[in-house]
């Protein structure tokens, strides 16, 4: 027989954050989103875990996307860091965050996109961090440049990095995009305001930082990064 | 969590989609490989993405999460005491131009749901692409196990129809498992 389990992590749903699945204004949703509703998924064993991806995911350098090439990448140079903790404030440290993002002319090192800005050799535009005990990341980017796509007419993406994080449960992956602040391409972005709530759209914008920001080399941005929370934590379970 | 037991609260951060451009910055040479083909058990898993219209999605990202073959997870919240597990459990495979995916893995063990009943095999699945602004999950389940996944929790919640998208197929030694995003034979996402 199978032994009975100890009581596991729970991680509640925070509804009214993530965007509807289908978002018309978006239009790709439409073909693409779910129409027969979510079921409900009792949090297991397999949702309260999920993959520690640790050093072996991450090379030396991989977090200044500025220096990956023969020559340095061209565009204003940024630093962009911030704590990774759960909604009740706790670090979550040693964990994987992924980025990517198009150069400094908006276009991205990916042969789908076509747009008529040049590409720079200097610049792929993807890195990889683990963040620290304390639950922080720190990469060295450039800013990158808004884009035009064609999802309405004249409709150009606000400037943005992707971010991938994954936490230390399956409940806790997220893919997201950061901002930066007094964009004046958000009302028209069809994305960054399909998060209904316009408070919690604030939440991916980052904000320039003094402390970050360094003489002569570097703008400094903070972005922190919150996942869901859990009810309970590994060193307060019962019996362990 | 302090000795007063309130929580403090921060405001969750939103989901955006990855973009068309995901496999810049997702997509590893050993993604599909949770373990190197080959292994001992080994099997592989394909299946294709499709919209709502019945077309190819060549712009997902399949990831997928599970234990190992005696059904443990190499996770400090896996709670039984005699879990040594190193098994990598994570996979992940952008589609290609057809919407194909594929990762080689093992089949799980059955997991204990803590209150005497029995998880059947599974692999939990997120979904990513361009339209999808938040990750779709579901789960793989493994059509040689009838009797476990009679008794699966999950799956009898589940309307028959809906259940029966969740279980892989046999096809030849593999095992093939598509999603379908949108449509009449809609894949049974879940809310977690």
């Amino acid at each position: 027989m199978m032994p009975d389990l100890p009581t596991l992590p729970n991680y509640p749903l925070t509804r009214g954050v993530h965007p509807p699945l289908l978002s018309p204004d978006y239009g790709s949703t439409r073909l693409r989103a779910p129409l027969n509703g979510l079921r409900l998924m009792p949090q297991r064993l397999t949702e309260v875990t999920g993959p520690l991806l640790g050093e072996g995911r991450v090379a030396p350098g991989d977090h200044d996307l500025t220096r990956q090439h023969s020559g340095e990448a061209l565009g204003q140079r940024i630093v962009v860091a911030g704590r990774v903790s759960d909604e009740h404030g706790r670090a979550i440290p040693n964990t994987l965050v992924e980025v990517w993002q198009p150069n400094a002319a908006g276009r991205y090192a990916h042969a789908w996109d076509q747009h008529p800005a040049p590409l720079d050799p200097n610049f792929t535009g993807v890195g990889r961090c683990l963040t620290d005990s304390e639950g922080r990341y720190r990469f060295i980017t450039i800013r990158p440049g808004a884009y035009p796509w064609r999802n309405q007419p004249n409709a150009w993406r606000p400037a943005h990095i992707h971010f991938s994080l994954f936490g230390r449960a399956f409940t806790q992956r997220l893919v997201t995009q950061m901002y930066f602040p007094g964009d004046p391409l958000f009302v028209q972005d069809p994305i960054f305001t399909s998060i209904p709530d316009p408070a919690v759209r604030e939440r991916l914008v980052c904000r320039w930082s003094p402390e970050l920001t360094e003489p002569e080399q570097a703008l400094g941005y903070e972005w922190d990064i919150v996942l869901r929370g859990s009810t309970t934590t590994p060193w307060e379970q019962p019996g362990s | 969590m302090g000795a007063t037991g309130i929580l403090m609260t921060l405001g969750l951060t939103p989901s955006q989609t990855v973009g068309p451009f995901l496999a810049i910055g997702l997509t590893w040479a050993d993604g599909p490989a949770v373990v190197p083909a080959g292994s001992p058990g080994a099997i592989r898993i394909s299946g294709q993405v499709f919209d709502g219209t019945g077309s190819p999605v060549p712009d997902a990202i399949i990831e997928t999460w599970q234990a190992d073959a005696q059904g443990r997870f190499a996770h400090p919240d896996d709670p039984r005491p005699d879990s040594t597990s190193t098994f990598r459990g994570f996979g992940r495979c952008a589609t290609d131009d057809e919407g194909v995916y594929a990762i080689v893995t093992v089949k799980p063990g059955p997991l204990p749901t803590g209150d005497g009943r029995t998880e059947a095999p599974h692999i939990d699945v997120s979904i990513f692409a361009r339209g999808l602004l938040d990750r779709l999950v579901t789960r793989i389940y493994f059509p040689d196990e009838p009797e476990a996944n009679g008794d699966d929790p999950l799956l009898r919640s589940l309307p028959q129809s809906e259940r029966d998208t969740l279980i892989a197929v046999f096809d030849g030694e593999n095992l093939r498992f598509d999603i379908r995003l949108q449509g009449p034979d809609e894949t049974a996402f879940f809310e977690l």
